[in-house]
């Protein structure tokens, strides 16, 4: 069997679609191995989601993944909340990236959009400490529920921090 | 003292149905024989019915996202093992592609056929666990242990391959570690050739079975909008009537070269999910066939010293053999920076591998699309409504692995 491809639905014409609806909203765009990426602001997010999922043009109506990441470096933008969101009609997959500081991690609830996007947001809370705003239930799913911290962060250490012997110095990175 | 008090929620609060007795709390699991896995759930029942159900998850929680930011990516494939334990080398091929797709390396059409083939052994393993425990759950335990046998069998082409059963790490970045050795093709023929028959004694047991076909039918049913909006996929989205699959959307390994039909389902209930599973092994066999009938000549692994480990005897007598093996052995290679997200079909659905490389010795993040996971969420709404051995029948057929689910 062949893979269905819709040649006119691609990334550019994706980008150019969302770009004419959320002019200032697009910030960055890029596409890493040919997966559609968009940094969009985390008050914009659901906005975008719930739009990319009703627009009859684009119908990006699968929701395939949500991610943590932690970036401690970086300033008033810790952490990242990735969403990886899948057309089945045009096979056209979008990632919508969404920084929030660490001072105030919350961004909008996914679940009114799609159901499946509540044990991912707690997972994501579970161990990132986002907080998912109008989330019916947000409270840990894999880790116990007197846990005080968030394990995914990167200031938790899985080793003893103070091991030599894998340091990148010992290998002429730093 | 009644301030006290006024602060304190009580332990339990009991609605006026369950004080009189006409709602019952039951905890099924988390260790209850018929759930095949560490799975609490807390039902509200009506004498059989259930009213609600709320799930808790976690007991085997391993953190595996954590332990693979301290692991070079050689060593992350042991990790997957642990996932879906029903169907691993579809994990270790799988996060292995997303490892190959981060270093854009190409791997010889040889290695695609050879993972082609075990990744579909792997497939018929997982879904003769899942349709003949489903078969358990309606009491008939013949077919069990008839397909047991053939699982087996698969067990030892898996040693074959890489000398162990269950916990595979097969498949190494560019390749595998050695080729089919000639007990294998021996063991692979014989398969071919004895399975289909034992295929069709365990399909003819449940199939078309009256007491089967009624306890399956309509039992924990849900429709296509909803799986979709659940974020479902592989065959228990197909059991609704969506053919999305991975291999042919997207597809990976070569899976173009092959020819083989998606099946698909109309209701969503256990006995479709269970049919598209039957289904399903005997597209990957066909698949196995015409993999292994155009088997191409070869190498078993991509040329690609930086990351795939020396022959022995090139270790101990080549000076940049050595340097290799050692690099490879610490994880000192560098790995380009970059944001890959690269999935394969597994045997529950879209396996997924979103990795992040920050160019250092270990992934910068990894997370895992796990399709139990995501499906599970779904199961308090599929078995609303029905009785007790309903949910235990729903929960069978959903094939909910507690290793993926828990990671």
């Amino acid at each position: 069997m062949k893979a269905m491809n819709n040649n006119e639905i691609n990334n550019v014409f994706a980008l150019e679609r969302l770009k004419a609806e959320f002019t200032d909203k697009i910030l960055t765009s890029d596409e890493p191995f040919g997966l559609l990426t968009i940094e969009v602001p985390a008050a914009a997010a659901h906005e975008i989601v719930q739009w990319l999922k009703e627009d009859q043009v684009l119908r990006v109506d699968f929701l395939t993944n949500i991610a943590g990441v932690h970036y401690p470096t970086a300033e008033n933008r810790e952490f990242a909340v990735v969403y990886q969101l899948h057309s089945l009609v045009h096979n056209l997959r979008i990632r919508v990236k969404a920084f929030v500081p660490l001072s105030n991690p919350s961004i909008l609830s996914l679940t009114d959009i799609y159901s499946g996007a509540n044990w991912m947001e707690r997972e994501t809370f579970d161990f990132y400490g986002i907080q998912f705003i109008n989330h019916p239930n947000l409270m840990r799913i894999l880790n116990e529920e007197d846990m005080d911290y968030h394990p995914m962060r990167k200031e938790y250490q899985l080793e003893d921090a103070t091991r030599m012997d894998k340091d990148n110095r010992f290998f002429g990175r730093e | 003292m009644s301030e006290f008090k006024q602060n304190t929620k009580p332990a339990v609060s009991l609605s006026q149905e369950t004080i009189d007795g006409d709602i019952a709390t039951l905890n099924l699991g988390p260790t209850h024989p018929a759930t095949h896995g560490i799975f609490q759930n807390i039902l509200q029942v009506d004498g059989e019915k259930i009213l609600s159900s709320e799930q808790t998850v976690g007991y085997i929680h391993r953190a595996f996202e954590k332990i693979a930011e301290r692991r070079p990516y050689y060593q992350i494939t042991t990790l997957t093992d642990r996932l879906n334990y029903c169907s691993s080398p579809i994990n270790n091929i799988g996060y292995v592609l997303a490892v190959e797709k981060l270093l854009q390396l190409e791997v010889p059409k040889r290695v695609d056929y050879m993972r082609v083939i075990m990744m579909e052994l792997a497939r018929i393993a997982d879904h003769l666990i899942c349709n003949s425990v489903t078969g358990v759950d309606t009491g008939a335990l013949t077919g069990f242990t008839w397909v047991f046998i053939q699982r087996e069998k698969i067990y030892e082409l898996y040693e074959e391959v890489c000398g162990a059963r269950l916990t595979t790490n097969m498949g190494r970045i560019g390749g595998f570690e050695r080729d089919f050795t000639p007990a294998f093709h021996t063991k692979l023929q014989a398969f071919l050739k004895d399975f289909p028959k034992v295929f069709n004694q365990f399909d003819g047991l449940l199939s078309r079975n009256r007491i089967f076909m009624d306890r399956t039918i309509g039992t924990g049913a849900i429709s296509a909008e909803r799986a979709l909006n659940y974020s479902f996929t592989g065959p228990n989205l197909r059991a609704t009537g969506v053919d999305y699959d991975v291999r042919v959307m997207n597809p990976y390994c070569s899976y173009e070269d092959f020819d083989f039909d998606v099946p698909v389902g109309t209701d969503g209930d256990t006995y479709d999910r269970f049919q598209v599973r039957q289904e399903e092994i005997r597209q990957s066999l066909r698949i196995i066939q015409q993999a292994y009938d155009n088997l191409p000549e070869g190498p078993y692994h991509a040329d690609v010293p930086e990351f795939y480990l020396p022959p022995k005897e090139a270790v101990y007598n080549e000076m940049e053999a050595l340097i290799y093996h050692f690099k490879i052995v610490m994880g000192e290679t560098p790995v380009p920076v970059g944001e890959v997200y690269s999935s394969v079909e597994g045997g529950n659905g879209e396996l997924g591998f979103y990795l992040i490389s920050h160019g250092d010795r270990s992934p910068y993040r990894l997370q895992f699309r796990r399709p139990s996971f995501i499906y599970y969420q779904a199961y308090p709404e599929m078995i609303t409504g029905q009785t007790i051995s309903d949910a235990v029948l729903t929960l069978s057929s959903m094939n909910i692995i507690a290793g993926e689910l828990d990671a």
